[in-house]
């Protein structure tokens, strides 16, 4: 049986269908799908334009740190710290236009301060050799700490002569009536996608979270990717707070709290593996939708808020398991 | 003239000894056994060759020049390729993703250069069919045997016009066919005037393709002569011990 050269690099394992099949953030998907066809026709205030512009608008701030946190997670790091330098950086916003600096100064203050915090976690992980969970979880309580420190703990809601220009940033619907938010996350979804799948770095964030020693070995800069890696994680959060404060219009040093959490979450849900190695920007996408379908199908079918935890809970703990499933069939 | 030679070169891991005060040259075109038992610092010694160490004293020099090498690009860009003991392979990427780790083929300009998949397809397909692996580009390597996964590391090798390429133990997970076929490799390197430094614990290869013969142990050379004036048995001594140095 003859069979060129060029048939077998043409082989693949899989087609595109199976591929697809295979793919967790694409059951995710469908399970939004159902869920939101489901509900728009079990309650009447699901598919209203309000109430998606409300659902589409709160999953952003998720889901634009969520991007960050799978090139993370990619690398088999973790980020705890992303809640604390949302808050930080919203804050470092807030005060330098409260000051009465301008808009442009104020992005520039708070962008700045979450490059220095992510190169800050990512020397000590990558040049000093800590692990990822114990320096952020320490930068965890650093930022925030900070945050207090920088605003004397005290809600900031004017913000100088750029007051408009930053409520319109963050509340606006410049674009066909999609809220600002969705735009920057739909943006910041395709760069994502673009780097992890067409340039060399991204290609290098898998090698190191498969084989971290192999990526070493073969010449790889390892480290310095990991600076870059954290540096971008904060940097999501820093956009994360920019957005947000302008769309609340007020910064309290709670802003924030607690968010690590469901961004993993939402990660992990989009099928990013915590060993490292997998995930994607559309699957940290679907990951943070799904959990705020979640949320807001609770309140609209009347069900108590304090079972939002259980579920989302459950939805982390499942998609696990799928990726259990699957790992124990190829080894097979 | 020699095309790499080694003075006195030394590798420590704080109080570990790892290689001490070794001095060896390669010429072009021969097969270089390097032999010792575990931890005798076979690995250490050719990693400083592939950039991946740097020596703690000593000084390489590669036809004539000295050769500093900080990090393993440096050791390619001087045609020097090597293939792991561990073989270094990530196992949720490609057969060709990891053929091209670290020097990824790329089109366009500028900050627009992305990766060139169908480039890293072909031309691994390419090396995979020269190296008669059934070993096809797409595969994950985790779905792979270990024969494949050999392949895909030496595939590296000949990736570029390799002057130097050194071998840490490439037969030592394979099948009796696919170790014939990497003495077969070796010897096609040979051929075409490229040095090969063959370390391995098997006898019967060593004294099949190799020139020469090194033996380290305890970090220390204790032989260096050609194939032809040694023995296995000399060498097992050697290697153990038994015989102190030659
Ligand atoms: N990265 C390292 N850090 C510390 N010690 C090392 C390292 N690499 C090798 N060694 C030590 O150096 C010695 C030689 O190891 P190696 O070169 O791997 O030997 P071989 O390949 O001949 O089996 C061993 O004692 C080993 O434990
Ligand atoms: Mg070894």
């Amino acid at each position: 049986m003859a069979v060129t050269l060029d048939q077998t690099i043409a082989q693949r394992q899989h087609n595109w269908l199976s591929t697809l099949l295979k793919s967790q953030a694409f059951w995710v998907f469908i399970a939004i799908v159902v869920a939101c066809i489901f509900l728009s026709f079990a309650t009447n205030s699901f598919a209203t334009p309000k109430n998606v512009y409300n659902i589409t608008r709160n999953v952003t701030f998720t889901a634009i740190i969520a991007l960050g946190m799978t090139m993370v997670i990619i690398t088999g790091g973790i980020d705890l710290s992303v809640g604390s330098v949302l808050c930080l950086c919203s804050m470092m916003l807030a005060v330098t236009m409260h000051a009465g600096w301008s808009i442009e100064a104020g992005i520039a203050a708070a962008i700045l301060t979450a490059l220095v915090i992510g190169a800050f976690n990512g020397v000590l992980i990558a040049y000093l050799g800590f692990p990822p969970f114990v320096v952020t979880l320490g930068m965890l309580s650093i930022a925030r700490s900070l945050a207090m420190v920088a605003s004397n703990n005290t809600v900031v809601f004017q913000f100088g002569p750029d007051h408009d220009k930053l409520l319109a940033l963050g509340g606006g619907a410049w674009v066909f009536g999609i809220a600002n938010p969705v735009i920057y996350t739909l943006l910041l979804a395709l760069l994502t996608g673009f780097i992890l799948r067409w340039t060399k770095f991204g290609r290098h964030l898998y090698a190191i979270g498969g084989n971290e020693h192999a990526a070493t070995l073969t010449g790889v800069p390892v480290r310095m990717i990991k600076v870059a890696v954290y540096m971008i994680s904060a940097l999501s959060a820093g956009i994360a707070g920019i957005v947000e404060t302008g769309w609340l219009g007020a910064v309290t040093t709670n802003i924030g709290a607690g968010m690590e959490l469901q961004v993993i979450a939402a990660a992990v849900i989009g099928g990013a593996s915590l060993v490292g190695g997998v995930g994607t920007a559309f699957g940290a996408i679907v990951g943070a939708a799904l959990i705020e379908v979640i949320r807001n199908s609770l309140g609209l079918l009347g069900i108590n808020a304090f079972w939002q935890g259980t579920f989302i809970g459950s939805c982390i703990i499942i998609a696990v398991a799928f990726e259990r499933v699957r790992q124990l069939r190829s080894t097979d | 003239m020699s095309v790499l030679e080694l003075t006195n070169i030394s590798k420590h891991f704080g109080a570990i000894q790892a290689v001490n005060d070794v001095s060896l040259s390669l010429e072009a075109g021969e097969v270089v056994g390097l032999m010792g038992d575990n931890g005798a610092g076979k690995s250490t010694l050719v990693k400083m060759i592939a950039g991946n160490f740097q020596p703690s004293h000593g000084t390489m020099r590669m036809d004539g020049k000295e050769l500093v090498l900080h990090k393993p690009v440096d050791a390619r860009r001087h045609g020097i390729e090597i293939v792991h003991q561990d073989l270094a392979l990530c196992n949720n990427l490609t057969a060709a993703a990891n053929v091209f780790l670290g020097r990824e083929l790329r089109r366009g300009f500028g900050p627009l250069r992305i990766l060139d998949y169908a480039g890293m397809y072909k031309r691994a397909g390419q090396i995979f069919a020269e190296l008669k692996s059934e070993t096809r580009p797409r595969d994950l390597i985790r779905q792979m045997s270990g024969g494949q996964r050999q392949a895909v590391a030496i595939a590296r090798t000949r990736l570029s016009d390799a002057k130097i390429v050194l071998m840490d133990e490439p037969t030592a997970a394979i099948s009796v066919r696919q170790v014939a076929e990497v003495l077969n490799l070796i010897r096609r390197l040979r051929d075409q005037g490229i040095t090969v430094v063959l370390i391995s614990h098997r006898m019967p290869d060593v004294f099949d393709v190799a020139d020469r013969v090194i033996v380290l142990r305890r970090g220390r050379k204790v032989a260096d002569k050609r194939i032809a004036d040694s023995s296995p048995v000399e060498v097992t001594g050697l290697i153990t011990g038994a015989i102190e140095q030659v």
